[in-house]
């Protein structure tokens, strides 16, 4: 009869129906993911790139070029959100590690300030660099 | 037959260790370099060259570099680990990318000492 008193846990195996059910902190956390996989995906070309730019009056002129194409200045956007979302949730990850934020609301309220803070960088270095 | 972890965090400690050093190191770099970019405006291939050739930038830059890509290795195999089962799989994703942040520190070097 043992077996009968083995309580059924819930088990929250569809990742999309988890998605969707997500408090805030849940979305900056897979966010912080996501953003640092795009972002070490993207190193060799961002090397690439930083190479070119620091080289040579005539590789600087090459990677003027490039950085103009509207793709590479898509793909520059979704890098700086990328950057600057994995650098404030980061630092908010920093915190509660040092116990500073740790409860439900303050948890909540920081992760809101991170998207808030992040979106409008990632708005207005787009505009200051991309535009 | 004793089960022995092939691919795994051996020092959990010392990697979550790190992998916070190296953010604080990131972001103190970071607010240090658009402070550089704020004051000097780079537009230009004369500015911006110079901005790297200089010693104590370039030394910090690649302190940077160095601390990206451990803070990278830490963060990937994080991720090989929760989403790759397969040992195998997980082994040559662990080498690969090993080898790619490895390459990435020569590279990096090669860059800002040419300068």
């Amino acid at each position: 009869m043992s077996e009968m008193r083995i309580r059924k846990r819930p088990k929250y195996l569809d990742l999309f129906s988890i998605m969707f059910s997500l408090p805030l902190p849940g979305h900056l956390s897979i966010l912080h993911r996501a953003s640092g996989a795009g972002l070490f995906l993207m190193l060799a070309p961002l090397l690439w790139l930083f190479q070119a730019s620091v080289t040579s009056p005539e590789s600087f002129e090459c990677f003027a070029s490039v950085a103009a194409h509207p793709v590479a200045k898509l793909l520059f956007a979704g890098l700086i959100w990328a950057f600057l979302h994995h650098f404030c949730a980061g630092v908010r990850f920093l915190f509660i590690d040092l116990d500073v934020g740790v409860d439900l609301a303050a948890a909540r309220r920081s992760a809101a300030i991170v998207f808030a803070v992040s979106l409008t960088l990632t708005a207005l270095v787009c505009w200051r660099i991309l535009l | 037959m004793i089960n022995r972890i092939v691919v795994g965090a051996h020092y959990g400690l010392r990697d979550w260790i790190a992998q916070r050093a190296t953010a604080v190191v990131m972001a103190f770099y970071s607010l240090f370099i658009v402070v550089i970019f704020l004051v000097l405006r780079p537009t230009d291939f004369e500015t911006w060259h110079n901005i790297f050739a200089n010693g104590p930038v370039k030394f910090f830059t690649f302190l940077f570099a160095l601390s990206l890509f451990y803070h990278a290795w830490i963060g990937i195999r994080d991720l090989w680990m929760d989403y790759v089962k397969p040992v195998s799989a997980r082994l040559t994703l662990h080498v690969l990318t090993i080898l790619a942040l490895v390459g990435y520190v020569a590279w990096t070097a090669a860059i800002l000492w040419r300068l």
